[in-house]
């Protein structure tokens, strides 16, 4: 018997957020644990579907559901699991454990509201990476805009109102292209399932109405990841949000864009995705160019959360560089193995950068939102010499910071990897920019991370009763920091994952 | 066969435990700290040595080895993990570990009253497993990955010292800079990876393979081959810091002196040789070696010169780190590989001990400085430094091993002849380079003369008269974990040349068996891609490259004791050749060589500065133009909202008796609020834009120039004030050093 698993992943959270609605203000503790081991079950059993999918040996979705929902038009509840996906719920759900842990310890401040807000949130997050009816995937989409934009426009810094505003009207203006998009998908192909609309190939025949549709999705997508020019509500939600709101929006909700751009827009337009990323580079030249340009714009940040928002904006540029690349070779992989294998790497290179930009972007804004909560300013010129002072959490960050400038042996080097090696067989010029952009990266992370944060004269008045890490603070990054250090070294078991999948997503792309 | 194959992985695993193990918790407890990262290293050799004389003795190929575990697959292709053993690992882990043992050992003692102990012990612990993993390894990917860790290690350990702003520049500027080329290196790596879907050596290196790559067109008519050679060796010319990447070294001497012996002078530097070692068979099938030769020659020259200028014991040191360096690449440019790696073996055993002789010295007189300062000494006007060969001299008497230690080992790098080891290692390099390129010889030939003569200079500055401050003579010898290990390195460094004296050598030949000529003949250790690497032929023994090879040496080592040795300095003196340069009109000369040939300037003005004003700029129309974009469509829609509201109010819904006196001025008031504002805001904003420019623009490029200009200037200022005084000396020398330049330019371009 089929249990619906994936239903209950999704709706899970959602019924805890229900219960804790119930439950009276003052009971904070028990909303605070009941929170956590709700995320924790949660995280267990998105756990386990990453293991169904990945001992079943198939690479074609899993644990489908499929009921109908809005008959008249066709509209289905579909859900299912790939080999994509399954990684990517299972970070969700590992990070939204990790958000809400280090949260009951630093928020006191309306509590149940940020709890409740959070497994609606976290409802929203899963829903998208697993429906596979594109009104579905856009119910999903919209409902997690609401959550985060209350919880910047709440809990968030001293620009809270603008930023909240700002990302959500960016988003929604994103949103609403695609729905018109979705719209015509539905009318050229009379279904809202995305397997099924892959097969139909929209507007095949139809140049115009094909490239409307496609640059719909594509402006709704890259305004999520971002990518340049769509980026600059970014620095300012990154930079108000608290520090949990930083992790989950840096670490899944930017994913959301790239998971829509590989499981939506490549597959249904795999001619126009491959025209503006390789007749017409648009789409490759934005992606290359968010790395260089989000590098040169971290070069000169002096404060430190906007720097590593800033950060986001290069890294998700490799994994729209990966995508790009992958569609610069559908022409060409269904009859050169070479060609194939470069496409499939460049593709498993963006999903493993969702990933791991996930991990390490996460720690980041643990480790800068521990730091503000200690010091309350985020100026890199005011620190200096903190190594000997907070060694613990210099570890920490060096590590991190390692990871995010790609240094072999840890997690985020693999991705970057991966996808020049794609790149370089079809765009060979654009893939040597790209890799001459992890200069400047290795660049900003060590002068202005590391070098003014913890090297240099320390200033014995100010920071004399900096304390080091607390416990609790120290429980939360040990899961990051042990994922980056043991997928960095043996990537075999993500990579076997999402090479399988990306291998069917590129078999629908080029089937007759 | 389980336990054989396991001691190839535990191998290089040890140190990583250490490292671990003082991370977590270890770290606590001092003691423990060294204790477990000596016994990291010490396991290593004991496994490895197993390890080998089994599979020497069973007689098994580099293929028994191959344990593989799955690592990366994509699409359909595969990359396995794995460990290869063959003649150049093999011989690369008999000196890796054992160099590392000693230097760990004589850490305990140099770093004793560091408050941060333990860190260090954990930082080479982890280089030492970076840098046996990359000996190790099967794969070129791989031995990136480790190549990478290590280069981790050395920023860390260079900005060990982290409070001195100067520890924090080098540690970044050794960072960045080999990152330049190992972002080149990846390059070749992906190029390569794409056009084989592998990188394993065992499928890389098979001469069909090989022979595909050179016969496929990539860029341009190169090769595959050709191009992917290039790049990898960019990769050799950062890590290994060759022109012009050279510039990290000298400054990375910033770092603690253990951390200098083991990491910039002994293994990770080496380990770009050991990566144009490894892919030598790719090397010869592509047309990158002349180049390759050019560039390691051209690097030993000039860095010898620079060495000869250099006050600080340890930037001499550094300087003939490259140089030696520049030596290997040569000899692996003109295919002399298998030269190129004894000499790599025999360096790091005396560039350690000098580097550790030197270590001691300053550790020396730094407490020499304290005790004369307790003493309540006046300390000289001049500003102390602990590595100014100038403030020191006559340490002889107070420290006689370490005098006896670094002279064996500053013999080894001059190349004494028949005694110590350099001397073979260099003879073999030299031997083959005079059969197969004759400007590479003499070229060569004169930088082991400038050797020598550097050599004497540093040791009679050092060693030699008599205290030329306080501080130096407060001086006493250290203690036995620093002075065993000086032991022990001088003892290698005279005897690890006997292993490679080449059969054909009159007498001593037949005495000594060529123990490295057995390794790689030897069927366990064969080498793969063998009809590639057969095609270098061997090379005959010849008297001439032997006798240039004493009597160059010999002059420099004659040159120097004339100007330094006979009659060492006094306090105050200035350096001799300071002196003769300034007799002669060529104290730019002396000035322009002192400073580095001023690359660093130029690297500064021409790439740190622009970039850091492109940087500044980006914020800037980021923040000033993209998204004043994107608000100003904020705005201009909420503008919009209101006039259809005014519009509303007006014409729909008039207010007969307000219209007259409210629709105009309303309208025009909203005209003015989100139109012309706009408009002078778009003119603010611009204008805000240009200024921040043009200041940028000023401070970062602008100022740049000039201040380079400036400085070339100064440096040539006496040059160019002598040309217009028109003494003819000065033309005949320029005319001479012109035709010199223009000579070594043609022969190499043959």
């Amino acid at each position: 018997m089929d249990l619906p698993y994936l239903s209950a992943l999704i709706f899970f959270p959602l019924l805890t957020g229900l219960l804790m609605i119930v439950l009276p203000r003052k009971w904070v503790n028990v909303i605070r644990v009941l929170g956590i081991l709700s995320a924790l079950l949660t995280f267990v059993l998105s756990s386990y579907i990453w293991w169904i999918v990945g001992t079943s040996g198939s690479f074609e979705m899993q644990l489908v559901e499929n009921r109908q929902w809005i008959s008249q038009f066709n509209v289905m509840y579909t859900l299912g699991v790939d080999g994509i996906s399954a990684p990517m719920i299972t970070i969700t759900t590992f990070l939204t454990v990790l958000v809400l842990f280090y949260t009951a310890f630093t928020i006191q401040d309306r509590v149940k509201e940020f709890f409740v807000l959070f497994m609606l949130l976290e409802t929203g997050m899963l829903g998208v990476f697993l429906a596979l009816d594109l009104v579905l995937f856009y119910v999903f989409w919209e409902i997690g805009l609401v959550p985060m934009f209350l919880i910047i426009g709440v809990w968030g810094g001293k620009r809270r109102e603008y930023a909240a505003i700002k990302f959500f009207l960016y988003t929604l203006s994103g949103s609403v292209f695609s729905l018109l998009a979705i719209l015509a998908v539905y009318l050229n192909t009379g279904t809202f399932n995305i397997m099924e609309a892959v097969a139909a190939k929209p507007f095949v025949d139809n140049d115009l109405w094909g490239n409307l549709a496609f640059w719909a999705f594509f402006v709704a997508f890259a305004i999520k990841i971002p990518i340049f020019p769509f980026h600059t509500w970014l620095p300012d939600a990154h930079t108000e949000a608290p520090t949990g709101g930083s992790v989950i929006l840096a670490g899944v909700l930017l994913k959301l864009g790239a998971y829509g751009m590989m499981r939506i827009a490549l597959p249904l337009f795999p001619s126009q995705f491959y025209f503006y990323s390789f007749e017409v580079p648009i789409i490759t030249i934005l992606a290359l160019f968010s790395i260089v340009y989000g590098a040169m714009v971290c070069m000169a940040q002096w404060d430190l959360k906007r720097l590593v928002a800033y950060s986001s904006v290069a890294h998700m540029g490799y994994v729209a560089l990966g995508i790009a690349s992958a569609a610069a070779g559908v022409n060409v992989i269904g009859n050169d193995p070479q060609s194939y294998n470069a496409a499939s790497a460049s593709l498993t290179g963006a999903a493993m950068q969702e990933f791991s930009h996930g991990i390490i972007t996460g720690a980041m804004f643990f480790l800068v939102g521990m730091l503000y909560e200690r010091v309350h300013t985020r100026d890199l010129k005011s620190f200096g010499g903190l190594a000997k002072q907070m060694p613990v959490y210099y570890g920490f960050m060096l590590l991190t910071a390692f990871a995010s400038l790609g240094l072999p042996g840890l997690i985020g080097f693999w991705s970057e990897l991966f996808v020049f090696k794609g790149t370089i067989r079809f765009m060979p010029i654009m893939a040597a920019i790209g890799v001459l952009g992890m200069i400047f990266t290795a660049g900003y992370t060590l002068w202005k991370v590391i070098q003014s944060l913890f090297f240099g004269t320390f200033d014995h008045e100010r920071w004399e009763n900096l304390s080091d890490l607390k416990w609790w603070e120290k429980v939360t990054l040990w899961p990051l920091v042990v994922v980056m250090v043991v997928f960095g070294l043996y990537p075999a078991p993500l990579l076997h994952t999402f090479n399988g999948a990306v291998m069917t997503l590129l078999n629908n792309i080029i089937a007759p | 066969m389980i336990s054989l194959e396991l001691f190839a992985w535990i191998v290089p695993l040890c140190p990583l435990l250490a490292f671990t193990v003082i991370t977590l918790g270890g770290y606590r407890n001092r003691k423990f700290s060294h204790t477990v990262a000596i016994l990291g290293v010490l396991l290593s050799i004991i496994f490895y040595q197993i390890l080998f004389w089994v599979r020497i003795i069973l007689g098994n190929t580099p293929d028994s080895l191959a344990v593989q575990i799955s690592w990366i697959s994509l699409g359909t292709s595969e990359l396995r993990f794995g460990t290869y053993l063959d003649a150049s690992s093999s011989l690369m882990l008999f000196v890796v570990p054992v160099v590392c043992l000693v230097i760990f050992v004589y850490s305990i003692g140099y770093m004793r009253d560091d408050k941060s102990y333990s860190r260090f012990f954990a930082y080479i612990s982890l280089f030492a497993f970076a840098m046996m993993g990359l000996v190790l390894c099967d794969n070129l990917l791989a031995l990136f990955i480790f190549w990478e860790i290590m280069g981790t290690c050395s920023y860390l350990l260079i900005g060990f010292w982290y409070q001195k702003p100067s520890a924090q520049k080098a540690a970044l500027k050794a960072f960045i800079v080999t990152k330049v080329g190992d972002i080149l290196m990846l390059l070749g790596l992906l190029i390569l990876y794409s056009e084989t879907d592998t990188l394993a050596y065992r499928f890389l290196f098979q001469d069909q393979v090989l022979h595909e790559l050179a016969s496929k067109p990539l860029i341009n008519g190169a090769s595959v081959a050709t191009v992917v050679a290039f790049l990898l060796f960019a990769g050799t010319i950062g890590k290994s810091a060759q022109f012009p990447l050279h510039v990290w070294l000298p400054d990375a001497m910033e770092g603690p002196t253990p951390a200098s012996a083991l990491i910039h002078a002994a293994t990770m530097v080496s380990a770009g040789i050991y990566l144009l070692i490894r892919v030598f068979p790719l090397l010869v099938v592509s047309q990158a070696l002349p180049y390759i030769a050019l560039i390691g020659t051209f690097t030993a020259v000039i860095a010898a010169v620079m060495a000869t200028v250099q006050d600080d014991i340890k930037r001499v040191l550094a300087y003939s780190t490259i140089s030696q360096l520049g030596y290997m690449v040569a000899a692996v440019g003109i295919g002399a590989y298998k030269a190129s790696l004894f000499h790599l073996m025999t360096h790091a055993f005396f560039k350690a001990l000098l580097f550790m002789a030197a270590g001691s010295v300053i550790h020396s007189v730094e407490h020499g400085y304290h005790i004369a300062r307790g003493h309540a000494v006046p300390v000289e006007g001049q500003k102390f430094s602990p590595n100014s060969m100038l403030q020191m001299g006559g340490l002889r008497q107070s420290m006689p091993v370490t005098a006896l230690t670094y002279v064996i080992g500053g013999l080894a790098l001059a190349g004494f002849p028949f005694i110590t080891s350099g001397f073979w290692s260099k003879d073999a390099i030299l031997t083959e380079a005079w059969h197969l390129n004759r400007s590479v010889f003499w070229a060569l030939a004169l930088a082991a003369g400038l050797t020598a003569f550097y050599t004497v200079r540093q040791l009679s500055l050092v060693f030699l008269g008599t205290p030329r401050s306080q501080a130096s003579s407060h001086t006493h010898e250290n203690g036995n974990t620093m002075i065993i290990p000086l032991l022990v390195l001088a003892l290698f460094s005279i005897t690890v040349g006997w292993v490679g004296i080449p059969g054909q050598f009159p007498v001593l030949g037949r005495i000594v068996p060529d123990v490295l000529e057995i390794a790689f003949e030897s069927p366990s250790l064969q080498h793969i891609a063998v009809d590639t690497m057969h095609s270098q032929a061997a090379v005959r023994f010849a008297w001439a490259p032997v006798l240039l090879g004493i009597a160059l040496p010999a002059l420099g080592l004659f040159l120097g004791w004339m100007l330094y040795g006979r009659q060492p300095l006094e306090t105050g003196d200035e350096d001799p050749i300071s002196i003769f340069m300034k007799a002669i009109h060529m104290g730019w000369l002396y000035r322009f060589v002192e400073n580095g040939f001023y690359i660093n300037e130029v690297y500064q003005t021409l790439v740190i500065r622009p970039i850091c004003f492109l940087a500044e700029v980006t914020s800037i129309f980021d923040t000033g133009f993209i998204d004043w974009l994107i608000r100003s469509v904020g705005r201009i829609a909420a503008g919009f909202s209101i006039g259809v509201k005014v519009i509303d109010e007006n014409v729909f819904d008039p207010d007969f008796s307000k219209l007259s006196r409210f629709s105009l001025s309303s309208v025009l008031e909203w005209i003015d609020t989100y139109l012309l504002d706009e408009i002078v805001n778009i003119f603010g904003f611009i204008s805000n834009i240009l200024s921040v420019l043009f200041q940028q623009l000023d401070e970062r490029v602008v100022d740049g120039f000039v201040k380079l200009v400036v400085s070339v200037m100064e440096s040539l200022g006496g040059y160019v004030r002598r040309l217009q005084n028109g003494l003819i000396s000065d033309y005949l020398w320029n005319a001479f050093l012109m035709v010199l330049f223009i000579i070594a330019a043609i022969s190499f371009l043959q």
